[in-house]
């Protein structure tokens, strides 16, 4: 079976600087993959690559056997691509269930099966009790999770998550990392960027190191955390360029 | 599941029929035409802005320029009517279809800019678009268009004797404008216009075509802000550049829903029908002597209430029944 | 002419692009500063050119007043934050010509027998209108200081600063209302000394503002938000532009060739010609 993602060779570059150089990665389908490596080491920038947020300079992208690399944001949505954003970025004047239908109605026209679909991701995030709720009214880890149920409601084959778990208490984290694991029993790929490795270590079936904008180290979870490389990228040349 | 949401639409559709009920019935009691007068205008604003509400309030693009869409129905229609004896009925959906199109044709550019350029934008292409139609012959120049009177006819859409017909259409208009919206915000349209308006980026990522929405909001907009401006042709018998696609109706379009509650479903109705019989008071009473003081009231009243209620008059009613809930 | 719509501009510019607050009564402005440079020349007969400091001075506080008054609230709502500001703004200005309308009836007034008007110079055997000169002066003078000002004090600084980040900038103890009060009343004394100059040469009447604030809209966002060498700079094209178009189309016609190019412009840079924003 192919993989679900691959980019092949792809690169970014932003006037003369190089976020993303020649980066091949590939998650394969019910994997949960974490995308881990220093500030500035160009995740961010692959995750907008993948999302269709702008096209990359040189390489290309392929989702589900098919090539995504020119197609629009909307339109890999559309294809079974959801996302969450590393800032959030809610419909501050919406309701949480409004914001949620949003994104339920990529699959459903009619409003009422929208509106359905909508209650049941809410039920399975834990947002129900706040469907009523206006989302700029929301506290923080409330509105990583309405980012999460958002997307959860496009019925995405492969769910990019932007560092959901970063800047909560450690109680917020632990019910975070569950809701990972329940959707990837859905049967929904994930491929998580996160900085912190202690939360996302025990989470993912396998963890790609970027550093410089490129591919570092890519393996099981414990083997990458005992690499030198790995090591030395968090620790030593924090002040590497490539931000 | 959801039954208060089903509720409250239901609730917002019987008020707004009952609403209807009332004001058809309002000619009954009043008899002065004056008063009359600005019952129809006031019913037109609140239609207009309405129209206007869907593409600035709802989906968040602020246009200035809706004078533009405006001045395209009443030539269209006129133009229409006296140069190929074609009714205004159709000129007026010729008008609507016409402005639509202009309105999606100028959104591929305008679409891509942003905040104050956008409403520079808008401002300046209905500022053209005046100024080409004062220096166009065949269409009247700054003459304008005089309506020729053949006698009442709703065939003709024209009636001498009597403001009724009239207001009648404004009310049918009002309504129209307002059950489309009614209708359009629980649909697909109306949920991905505020998402564009909250958050494009996001928006997108949700599968929402940003553009593909925008190009609708202006659409059904400009549409129905060109049949008002085919009712006000026809309402006043004669028309000029200036006084169908000057810049004051960009305003006059805007500040209802502003003043009531931009991006709301009251808030034009309610915005209109407080602001258009004030303007028309004020100007009758108080600007009689010709001193300014009935301006000096209306921009005072317009920056008090946009300073003390920045979410417009709707949002005192929601404020008293959320302190209700609570109790 | 361009200079003087930059004139007109760059006190726009100052408050709309650097303090990103969108001011509808600016061409109301205008038409104060233009009645006061009037009113000084027809009761204590001081020359517009000798009155503008004056009229910029009381400008200057009519500017910050406004800010502190009206500005300051809205521009802390909490909701729809830039629709608040336009209407705010643009009720201050209906407000504005009902009062000159009142105090100063809706008569079109001019000033007879100034040093200037009328008189033309001579130069390298082209006739040039001595006002329209003076005005293109003042306003590179004044486009030359506000730059300096901005780009090489610490107040121009902390305008900026506080633009970015409110929050921070009051954490080093700068006071935000102070500073945008500034840059309001510093907007309207430019907006004043441009006034005091058109008194010279364009007729007076309380709805004059109207006819300029579109164009100083256009120029300012033609150069881009934020610029106020773009301000500058917009200014010279416009009047460019006008000129042109002028020689081609019908008088009538004359502002159809700036709107055009603006939106010629903006289609290609979205953010106008030097726009950071």
């Amino acid at each position: 079976m192919t993989a679900l993602l691959e980019t092949r060779g792809v690169w970014q570059r932003f006037g003369g600087l190089v976020a993303n150089s020649d980066v091949s990665i590939s998650v394969g389908r019910g994997e949960i993959v974490g995308l881990i490596g220093p500030n500035g080491a160009g995740k961010s920038t692959l995750f907008n690559l993948i999302a269709g947020v702008l096209p990359p300079t040189q390489g290309s992208i392929w989702f589900d056997g098919k090539d995504v690399t020119n197609l629009p944001a909307a339109v890999r949505c559309q294809r079974g691509v959801g996302r969450t954003f590393q800032v959030v970025k809610s419909f501050e004047t919406m309701t949480v269930i409004d914001n949620v239908i949003v994104g339920a109605l990529v699959r459903n026209t009619v409003m009422r099966e929208a509106r359905r679909k909508a209650h049941e991701v809410l039920e399975f995030t834990g947002l129900a009790a706040r469907a009523d709720v206006l989302a700029s009214d929301l506290v923080p880890a409330e509105k990583r999770r309405l980012e999460v149920a958002r997307a959860l409601a496009t019925e995405p084959k492969l769910l990019l998550l932007d560092e959901v778990l970063t800047g909560l208490t450690p109680t917020e984290a632990q019910t975070g990392v569950a809701l990972v694991r329940k959707v990837r029993d859905t049967g929904i790929t994930v491929l998580m960027v996160e900085h912190v490795m202690e939360i996302v270590m025990p989470l993912v079936d396998r963890a790609i190191v970027l550093d410089l904008g490129k591919v570092l180290v890519e393996g099981k979870p414990t083997e990458v955390v005992r690499d030198p490389k790995v090591i030395k990228a968090y620790l030593g040349d924090r002040h590497a360029v490539g931000a | 599941m959801d039954k208060n949401f089903a509720a409250r639409r239901r609730r917002d559709l019987v008020i707004a029929a009952m609403l209807a009920a009332l004001a058809a019935l309002a000619p009954l009691f009043v008899k002065n035409v004056y008063i009359q007068n600005i019952m129809v205008l006031t019913l037109m604003y609140a239609a207009l802005s309405q129209s206007w509400n869907i593409l600035s309030g709802y989906c968040g693009q602020i246009s200035l320029g809706h004078a533009l869409y405006f001045g395209i129905g009443a030539y269209t229609t006129e133009l229409l009517f006296t140069k190929f004896g074609v009714l205004p009925w159709f000129g007026m959906l010729a008008g609507g279809a016409i402005a639509a199109v202009i309105a999606m044709g100028l959104g591929y550019p305008f679409f891509r800019l942003r905040g104050h350029y956008f409403v520079i934008a808008t401002i300046v292409i209905a500022e053209i678009g005046l100024l080409l139609f004062q220096n166009w012959e065949w269409a009247g120049a700054a003459m304008g268009i005089t309506i020729p009177v053949r006698g009442d006819s709703w065939l003709k859409f024209q009636f001498m004797r009597s403001k009724l017909p009239y207001f009648y259409f404004a009310l049918a208009l009002c309504c129209l404008a307002w059950f489309v919206t009614w209708w359009l915000e629980d649909s697909k349209w109306g949920f991905w216009w505020r998402a564009v308006k909250d958050n494009p980026e996001a928006a997108e990522s949700l599968g929402v075509v940003v553009f593909n929405s925008k190009m609708g909001a202006a659409a059904v907009s400009a549409f129905l802000v060109a049949i008002g401006g085919a009712f006000y042709a026809q309402f006043l018998a004669y028309i000029d550049p200036e006084s169908v696609m000057g810049f004051q109706f960009s305003l006059l379009m805007a500040l209802p829903a502003v003043l009531g509650g931009i991006g709301t479903l009251w808030g034009p109705v309610l915005g209109a029908a407080i602001l258009i019989p004030m303007t028309e008071l004020t100007r009758s009473y108080i600007g009689g002597s010709g001193r300014g003081v009935d301006l000096i009231v209306y921009g005072g009243l317009i920056v008090a209430i946009s300073l003390a209620l920045p979410q417009g008059l709707v949002s005192l009613f929601s404020r008293s029944k959320a302190k209700g809930a609570t109790r | 002419m361009g200079l003087l719509y930059g004139l007109i501009a760059v006190g726009l510019a100052l408050i709309f692009g650097l303090m990103d607050v969108t001011n509808f009564a600016h061409g109301e402005f205008l038409m104060i500063g233009m009645y006061a440079s009037f009113f000084l020349f027809t009761f204590f007969a001081i020359d517009p050119l000798l009155s503008a400091p004056l009229v910029a001075a009381a400008l200057f506080v009519f500017g910050a007043l406004v800010y502190l008054l009206i500005v300051r609230f809205a521009m802390r709502a909490k909701a729809n934050a830039g629709m608040v500001q336009i209407f705010s703004t643009f009720g201050l200005a209906i407000v504005m010509r009902g009062l000159a309308q009142l105090f100063f009836t809706p008569d079109y007034r001019s000033i007879p027998h100034s040093w200037l008007g009328g008189k033309t110079i001579s130069v390298a055997g082209i006739f040039l209108p001595e006002p329209q000169l003076v005005g293109a002066l003042v306003s590179i003078l004044a486009f030359a200081g506000l730059y300096f000002f901005i780009h090489r004090t610490d107040f121009g600084r902390a305008l900026e600063a506080t633009r970015e980040d409110p929050g921070a900038v009051a954490l080093v103890g700068i006071d935000k209302n102070r500073v945008f009060a500034f840059g309001w009343g510093l907007g309207a004394a430019l907006v004043g000394l441009a006034g005091a100059i058109m008194a010279v040469f364009f007729y007076i009447y309380p709805d004059v503002g109207a006819s300029f604030a579109l164009i100083a809209y256009v120029t300012v966002a033609l150069g881009g938000f934020g610029s106020v060498f773009g301000a500058f700079a917009g200014g010279i094209i416009v009047g460019l532009v006008e000129a042109m178009t002028a020689l081609m189309l019908p008088p009538s016609l004359k502002s159809v060739g700036i709107y055009a190019v603006y939106l010629l412009v903006v289609f290609i840079r979205p953010r106008g010609l030097f726009g950071s924003m």
